[in-house]
């Protein structure tokens, strides 16, 4: 059996007075996951508490054998959030070699960073003056700095064209060659079949977990959206 | 903490400031401008007014201008989610509250330089302490303001909000600084209220050494200055959670 990159194990979360997690378990092995669900499903949420920014209730969250968060885990973990967190009035440039220096990473990683993402012409610009796909692609080149083994990304792909989509997918991938786990969440359903691995989400709960194949199989959809509607209305039907 | 982390957020605050040369400009022109409207308007009435009124206003521009600046740049770091992601990496809360505590206290360093030299050399400020004191302050109350819009940042939502705790945070320590009246003439209880409140003694640090060249004075105030700062930055550390609900 593959090794377990992340161990979540009875995650209970309340933000506000909604429990977000009422009580979830998962594993992720290395290779591409996919985490999809409807907006306010809690992918967000779940992917905040695997980078240690959650204040949890209940429950453990296990990263590379490492409680979550802990200090070792901080530069073998890399986290994009949905909304671009890079300086607006730094460059391209700037913004990752300030972080590769928090990260104590080598500066030649920053170059290596802003080819991946596609940002090589680019790089000498003020990340404000980007386009918002642009912006988010800095974001995630932050991410790659210190060849991470385990990717956060939340909704990387929101809002990119095709073309890019393609070729970030690509790079997700080779990024899993190298060993790494990358967790992509998404709410567009044609971005799984792209993964090695799925986990389907409904309120707080995995409700599916197998890959895109076993997925449609078990539920005799034709894709994984049809599944995933299946699997929602079968679970209405039943309660 | 790590030396290496404080300093590359120490560079990367003063790149981000240098790239706004509208604020650069501000930061440095307008403490300038606003000494000689001062001196300007004390310059037809007979007494030294201005060497009593120029030291007090030395010694606030740094603690404002960094108060804004800081309280403003930190709630952005805080929404933008930048944070966030520097909290889940390798940094310390102390790399980044000192990385940005020495930023601010470098800028300020070079606007009261400007500043103290524009009253001194061509206002006709006299001062009988040691110059280079003044400096010593004035870096102390940029620090202080830093690290009270640090902290504030904490507590505002938007940048309106932020902008609000200048004059709820800063105005009172104006009015009972010992400035408009002395504080021993001040009613006991606004004396015993101007006493813990750091600009007075910022404000009276900067007076001490135009007129009275007393410096063990004048350290005993900084010294108090720089543990009000401390302080405040220990609480702002307590404001940066790495988990938030």
């Amino acid at each position: 059996m593959m090794k377990n990159v992340v161990e979540v194990r009875d995650l209970v979360v309340v933000r506000g007075e909604r429990e977000v997690l009422p009580g979830i378990s998962l594993d992720v092995q290395a290779g591409v996951t996919g985490l999809l669900g409807p907006s306010g499903c809690g992918k967000t949420t779940l992917m905040r508490c695997l980078v240690g920014a959650q204040q949890l209730r209940s429950g453990t969250v296990e990263v590379l054998g490492e409680p979550a968060g802990s200090a070792p885990l901080r530069t073998r973990v890399g986290y994009v959030t949905q909304a671009a967190s890079v300086y607006d009035d730094l460059t391209v440039a700037e913004n990752l070699a300030f972080f590769a220096r928090v990260l104590g990473v080598d500066r030649a990683q920053v170059d290596e960073a802003v080819d991946a993402v596609g940002l090589d012409d680019h790089r000498d610009q003020v990340v404000g003056r980007l386009s918002g796909g642009q912006r988010s692609r800095a974001s995630l080149a932050v991410a790659l700095l210190g060849t991470p083994d385990l990717l956060v990304l939340d909704e990387p792909t929101v809002g990119l064209d095709p073309v890019l989509r393609r070729d970030l997918w690509d790079l997700f991938h080779r990024i899993a060659d190298r060993g790494a786990a990358v967790l992509v969440s998404s709410h567009v359903m044609d971005e799984a079949e792209r993964c090695h691995r799925l986990l389907l989400m409904r309120e707080g709960r995995i409700i599916a977990d197998g890959s895109p194949d076993e997925i449609r199989r078990t539920t005799g959809a034709r894709d994984v959206e049809q599944a995933f509607l299946h699997l929602v209305e079968g679970r209405g039907d039943a309660a | 903490m790590s030396p290496q982390i404080t300093m590359a957020v120490a560079g990367r605050v003063l790149t981000q400031v240098r790239r706004d040369h509208r604020t650069v400009a501000m930061l440095l022109v307008v403490p300038c401008v606003l000494i000689t409207l001062l001196w300007w308007m004390f310059l037809d009435l007979p007494g030294d007014l201005f060497d009593r009124f120029g030291p007090g206003l030395l010694a606030m521009f740094p603690f404002i201008v960094m108060f804004l600046v800081t309280s403003v740049t930190t709630l952005r770091e805080r929404s933008s989610g930048t944070l966030e992601r520097l909290l889940t990496m390798p940094l310390g809360k102390l790399d980044f509250l000192l990385g940005y505590a020495i930023a601010f206290g470098l800028l300020a360093a070079v606007q009261s330089t400007l500043a103290v030299a524009v009253s001194v050399g061509l206002l006709g400020l006299e001062v009988t302490g040691p110059v280079w004191l003044l400096g010593v302050v004035a870096v102390a109350d940029a620090v202080l303001g830093a690290a009270l819009g640090l902290l504030v940042s904490a507590f505002a939502t938007t940048e309106f909000q932020a902008v609000q705790f200048m004059p709820a945070f800063v105005l009172p320590q104006i009015l009972l600084c010992g400035l408009f009246v002395p504080r021993e003439a001040m009613p006991a209880v606004l004396e015993a209220i101007s006493n813990v409140l750091p600009m007075s003694y910022a404000v009276d640090a900067m007076q001490e050494l135009v007129g009275a060249a007393d410096t063990a004075e004048v350290w005993r105030d900084v010294l108090v200055v720089a543990a009000f700062a401390l302080g405040a930055l220990a609480l702002g550390a307590a404001t940066l959670r790495r988990r938030t609900p």
